[in-house]
């Protein structure tokens, strides 16, 4: 993987003609013999804001291995758009043409300022060679102050993100995906130790970027599913038990014996 | 962000610069011998040496404070540049070897007629020095290609490497490798058609090596203090979500561990002619591990505490090798275990008084 295809892929944009962002097509994945994934078949529309739910070991995390290209599937084809074949690129690859993750544990830069997390995970060219002479236009400066303002980080620039509270540090992370400028956002267990008010305002921010952007939500907040929910996906060992509207998921008698019953 | 150091840092530097650059040469040379200020060859050639190894550190800095790569084979880089070095020097002796032959002494002593293929053209000086970039170089490069793209990290790097210098030391060992077995190349009589032992050329070769080590110095901290050197720290910190931020870390790794090779080779190049010898123990594992310690000495990630590390471990070493040769070892082994108790972040890390690297 060469650093040429990280520009090539850059300046390509992203053909959803189909008006479907991703596809994943019997996607398998086994971890020793324990099937991880089980033929799971997925398409996320463009705009789309999906969430995804299933008991631990459904499969949910592996799956978001697979899109970002941790994980390399046993068989099965994952695309971007119409043109990009996931299984074939690199995770930064991958990144560079419009994929972005938040982990289930913030993972941050914890000894770098608010300012550099932001600076470092911007949309630029990210060669060796252009990262040793980058400079921070005014215009660039604009941008990430902007973006800490609308994390909720006004005034927090300058400090270490490493000292920042738990739900800052989450929102830190959602400000780091975004200064990627993706076209897909995978989120894993974004209001995981938020406050309720912290809860409400990412509910509020998802619902804003959907349209605009594809989202992808893991969560096991079943409050803030409902809250954010248009279609949910639920997993079970490995395959999609059921699709649908909210409600209709909601009331499935297949997803309350396996999840929501207990 | 944009700035290489703080007021204060370019004022110690200057401050440095001049007692290296001024001070060594003018006590050494312009003062009489006799005088109480006089500075002998002996100190000369010791300052010198640490000056060297104070490069070492910085390299080891890089690649360990920064970058999170912990070496344990960067004395085999230092000692390919010194016998890169030592190649030339050898071709300088001329026809002043013991057995006055233009094949140097051990190549004699082995019934050898003609210098090997490897040998051609280290007559000439500019092609030695190339050597001694390219060469730890491209074995940095090549070696760090397969490791960085096979991901491998953490103690398994370290241990690979650690076999990767032992191999060479016993490569080198063998007296049909051409280098002189385990004594090396010694003897060394001119450099550039000049004297070696003299006073001028030894304060000549002490002025290069400082000169080599501010330069690397500068350029270090232009590197740390550019976006190039926060990705690295990212790295160190959380590879996973700089890759997912779309770097490519496996060429960040690679570029700063090659320079960091590259670093290492000069530094043997200038070491050797001023300690007159190089030798396969250069490429010893305790050496290599030595490097480390004085990094973590120091503190890593904070440059300067690479520099103090490595002339404070040295300058105990040279007090204890001479005045306790016997406890040596022993007092390496507490030093390094109160650093890790006391101060986990290195001399440095009390100095920053909190600041993050």
């Amino acid at each position: 993987m060469s650093d040429a295809s990280l520009g090539h892929l850059a300046a390509q944009g992203l053909d959803t003609t189909h008006g479907v962002v991703l596809y994943l097509q019997d996607i398998s994945v086994s971890f020793d013999g324990f099937k991880a994934l089980n033929r799971l078949s997925l398409a996320i529309d463009a705009g789309e804001l999906r969430c995804v739910i299933g008991p631990n070991g459904a499969g949910k995390t592996t799956m978001m291995d697979v899109i970002t290209g941790k994980t390399r599937p046993d068989q099965g084809s994952a695309f971007f758009g119409q043109a990009i074949d996931l299984t074939r690129l690199s995770e930064a690859e991958i990144a560079h043409a419009g994929i972005g993750r938040k982990f289930q544990k913030p993972t941050i830069f914890e000894r770098h300022t608010v300012f550099e997390n932001l600076e470092l995970a911007m949309k630029a060219d990210k060669r060796v060679r252009r990262t040793l002479f980058a400079r921070l236009d005014s215009e660039a400066r604009d941008r990430i102050a902007s973006m800490i303002a609308r994390i909720g980080l006004a005034g927090a620039a300058d400090r270490v993100a490493g000292l920042l509270s738990h739900g800052q540090k989450q929102w830190l992370e959602i400000g780091m995906l975004l200064m990627q400028e993706p076209r897909l956002l995978l989120l894993d267990e974004p209001v995981a130790g938020m406050s309720d008010d912290e809860t409400e305002r990412t509910a509020e921010l998802f619902l804003t970027l959907a349209g605009s952007h594809s989202l992808v939500v893991v969560e096991h907040d079943m409050a803030f599913i409902a809250r954010i929910a248009r279609k949910v996906t639920v997993l079970h060992e490995g395959s999609v038990l059921a699709e649908g509207p909210h409600e209709s998921v909601q009331n499935d008698p297949r997803v309350i014996e396996v999840y929501l019953g207990r | 962000m944009t700035r290489l150091f703080s007021a204060r840092g370019w004022i110690a530097l200057v401050a440095f610069a001049a007692a290296l650059l001024l001070v060594v040469p003018v006590l050494a040379l312009a003062v009489p011998e006799g005088s109480a200020l006089h500075l002998s060859e002996y100190w000369v050639g010791l300052g010198g040496k640490f000056l060297c190894y104070a490069i070492v550190a910085l390299a080891m800095d890089l690649v360990w404070g920064y970058a999170g790569i912990l070496s344990l084979g960067h004395g085999l880089f230092f000692a390919l540049g010194g016998y890169a070095m030592g190649m030339y020097l050898m071709r300088q002796i001329g026809l002043d070897g013991v057995y006055h032959s233009q094949l140097p002494d051990f190549m004699v002593f082995l019934d050898w007629k003609a210098y090997p293929w490897y040998w051609s053209f280290t007559e000439h000086f500019w092609y030695c020095a190339a050597l001694v970039v390219l060469v730890p170089g491209l074995l940095a490069y090549v070696f760090g290609w397969f490791a960085f793209r096979s991901r491998i990290k953490g103690v398994y790097f370290a241990i690979i490497t650690q076999a990767l210098t032992y191999a060479a030391l016993l490569l080198f060992f063998r007296n049909d490798t051409g280098f002189g077995g385990n004594n090396g190349f010694t003897d060394f009589k001119r450099i550039l058609g000049i004297a070696i032992a003299t006073p001028q050329m030894r304060v000549a070769l002490f002025m290069l090596s400082a000169a080599a080590l501010l330069g690397t110095l500068l350029l270090a901290r232009w590197l740390v203090s550019s976006k190039f050197g926060r990705v690295l720290a990212a790295i160190r910190d959380a590879e996973q979500r700089v890759m997912f931020c779309g770097y490519n870390t496996e060429h960040y790794k690679l570029f700063v561990w090659t320079l960091s090779a590259v670093l290492c080779g000069i530094a043997g190049a200038l070491y050797v002619p001023q300690v007159g010898i190089i030798n396969p123990s250069e490429m010893s594992p305790a050496n290599s591990i030595e490097i480390a310690i004085w990094v973590a000495v120091g503190g890593r990630g904070t440059l300067v505490g690479a520099l103090l590390g490595a002339f404070a471990v040295n300058g105990a070493k040279s007090f204890f090798t001479q005045a306790f040769p016997e406890i040596w070892l022993y007092f390496l082994g507490l030093l390094f275990i109160l650093v890790t108790l006391f101060l986990p972040r290195g001399v440095m890390g009390p100095l920053q008084r909190g600041k993050a690297a």
